[in-house]
């Protein structure tokens, strides 16, 4: 019969929105700003910098190696690398950015300068609400506005982060180990130097007694 | 211009074949049914279509020149937006014809994991094609509406696994960037299990309506010769009865252990593209059930895999995949420094958009709309 298609169509389309007044498979749309759903805990926009300490000048794990800005695709990320150097979270003393500005209107969120960071210093952001009538200088973000603590981060990607913390406390033991071994070393050496030294004084002064 | 004037102008532009009045058109680039920024200059007598010219590179943006001027790693972002409806199989391509280059080996559950991202890509582009085919014909909203829903679940999936919902950036030569967590992979086992539902579902909206009938049996007509002649691939091809699906041709990745069906169409109309996608997707579901089946555990990445500073030994490369839309291919060409030589796309879209004409030829300004949507064509992998 012509029409049957038709109307069994239509019996579907009924289906779908009686349903809709008590299923939630059939109604999957929210009402955005008021009504949101949860995040993906994957989920990323931005990069972010991520600092250690309460002061996120100092606390930078960022040590300008300059690594995200040669492998960035867009070539979105800019770095000037600082004259001094500042102890980073190992003690050892590093560079920091003097400069490290993104320009968010170019990067195209691949997460590929995390991948590469060696320093777990740089992290994707999961803010979006980000829009600006500033053209220029409100979508090139400096290091300042870049900064967020490690806390953020662990609030942001809690799996991820715990995952990194405890590989960056692995290096730092490691880290330390080796320092301590090195001074233990260094003091063992020290020791022996003294001893023969001492050795050789006393030589000396059996010499000084047999040539008096 | 005065309406004398542009009468005119038409009269001397054109002379019908038999001495009637040409009419010339330009549908898109800002044409509803264009499917982006896509244009076709159409020349009509009456209503019919004599000739038909489709103008494309509004959205050009150099993709194989920036390729070659940056690392191998750095290409893969930019391969999400070759065609943006899919940018697993992308990346897949991408990363094959890198690995072929370099000699790379990939794990035997990145492969899984390969299979598993690269089927649900399959169903979404799919799901969504048959909601914009529906749209072309003038069923605005409802199937559109309830193919949306159904790819929404499957980009969620997508955004849990790899960050973002359509520029996944998922996949890395020598494995995948991130390892599946069991809770994904029982998420994915939820969604392959409703969706033969929402295929009942939708067939049951759509594949006997009397007006989808008469819009696309008959409508669109591909004849064999010339989609082998052409070069067409994916769907479009096979809806014109040739058996020619990568998968089963070149066996790449494991797609040699599953077992599934390759449906063939038999007039080559919209209708026989449409089912196509409809069987396609079924046989997808099945393909996922094995693969969720099998996924053994393991690494995900090649330890010996060097992503940063890679330089493959110069040489060349072919990487192909069955792409949701037909054969896309990279092709390589390396001089073993860490930017190829040579980077080319062997874009499905593009290559199966060069028969449009003739399956539009004698047909009305209508059946454009409807053939073209038949094609499955995405602006970003045709321009490039």
């Amino acid at each position: 019969m012509l029409g049957e298609g038709i109307l069994k169509g239509l019996a579907e389309t009924a289906r779908n929105f009686f349903g809709s007044y008590w299923g939630k498979e059939r109604l999957t749309t929210v009402q955005f700003p008021e009504e949101r759903l949860p995040q993906a805990e994957a989920a990323r926009v931005f990069p972010f910098l991520v600092y250690d300490t309460d002061d996120w000048e100092k606390g930078l794990r960022c040590v300008a190696c300059k690594i995200c800005e040669v492998e960035c695709p867009p070539k979105c990320i800019s770095i000037e690398k600082s004259t001094e150097k500042k102890p980073d979270y190992v003690g050892k003393p590093q560079f920091f950015p003097a400069i490290f500005d993104i320009d968010v209107s170019v990067c195209m969120s691949c997460q590929i300068c995390v991948e590469v960071c060696p320093f777990e210093a740089i992290k994707m952001d999961t803010v979006f609400e980000l829009s600006t009538d500033d053209r220029f200088g409100g979508l090139h973000w400096d290091k300042e506005r870049l900064a967020k603590p490690n806390s953020y981060y662990h609030k942001i990607h809690p799996t991820e982060s715990a995952a990194v913390d405890a590989d960056l406390a692995e290096k730092k033991a490691k880290a330390e180990a080796a320092h301590s071994a090195a001074a233990a070393k260094a003091a063992a050496t020290a020791a022996t130097a003294a001893r023969t030294g001492s050795v050789e004084m006393g030589a000396q002064e059996k010499e000084a007694k047999a040539h008096s | 211009m005065t309406v004398e004037m542009a009468e005119d102008r038409m009269a001397e532009a054109v002379g019908g074949p038999d001495g009637g009045q040409l009419l010339e058109i330009s549908m898109g680039p800002h044409h509803p049914s264009t499917h982006g920024v896509f244009r076709m200059n159409v020349e009509l007598e009456g209503e019919q279509v004599v000739k038909l010219k489709p103008v494309f590179g509004y959205l050009h943006r150099n993709h194989e020149k920036i390729a070659e001027s940056a690392s191998y790693l750095a290409a893969i972002p930019y391969t999400d937006r070759l065609d943006y409806m899919c940018s697993m199989t992308n990346n897949w391509a991408y990363t094959l014809s890198v690995e072929k280059l370099a000699g790379i080996a990939v794990p035997e559950r990145a492969e899984y994991v390969r299979v598993i991202v690269a089927e649900l890509t399959r169903l979404q582009n799919h799901a969504s094609l048959v909601g914009f085919l529906m749209q072309d014909m003038g069923a605005s909203g409802t199937p559109l509406m309830y193919a949306f829903r159904e790819r929404e679940k499957i980009l969620d999936i997508f955004e849990q696994l790899s960050g973002a919902r359509m520029m996944c950036n998922y996949m890395r030569f020598g494995g995948v960037r991130v390892d599946p967590s069991p809770e994904w992979l029982a998420e994915v086992k939820a969604l392959v299990e409703r969706f033969p539902r929402f295929l009942d579902e939708f067939e049951a909206l759509l594949r006997e309506n009397e007006i989808l009938m008469s819009r696309t049996q008959g409508v669109g007509v591909l004849p064999r010769e010339l989609a082998v002649n052409a070069g067409a691939t994916g769907p479009l091809l096979r809806g014109s009865g040739v058996d020619y699906d990568i998968r089963k041709v070149d066996r790449y990745g494991i797609y040699e252990r599953f077992e599934f069906r390759v449906p063939l169409g038999e007039h080559g109309d919209v209708y026989d593209r449409y089912m196509m996608r409809v069987l396609e997707m079924r046989e997808s579901v099945k393909i996922l059930e094995q693969a969720l089946k099998g996924i053994p555990e393991g690494p995900v990445m090649d330890p010996k895999a060097r992503l940063r500073g890679l330089r493959p030994k110069a040489g060349e490369a072919y990487g192909r995949i069955e792409s949701p839309k037909g054969e896309l291919g990279f092709y390589l060409i390396s001089n073993g420094t860490t930017e190829p030589y040579r980077y080319r796309v062997r874009p499905p879209s593009m290559i199966n958009l060069t028969v449009l004409e003739d399956m539009c030829l004698g047909r009305i300004v209508a059946d454009i709309v409807v053939t073209l949507g038949s094609v499955d064509i995405v602006l970003g992998e045709v321009d490039r």
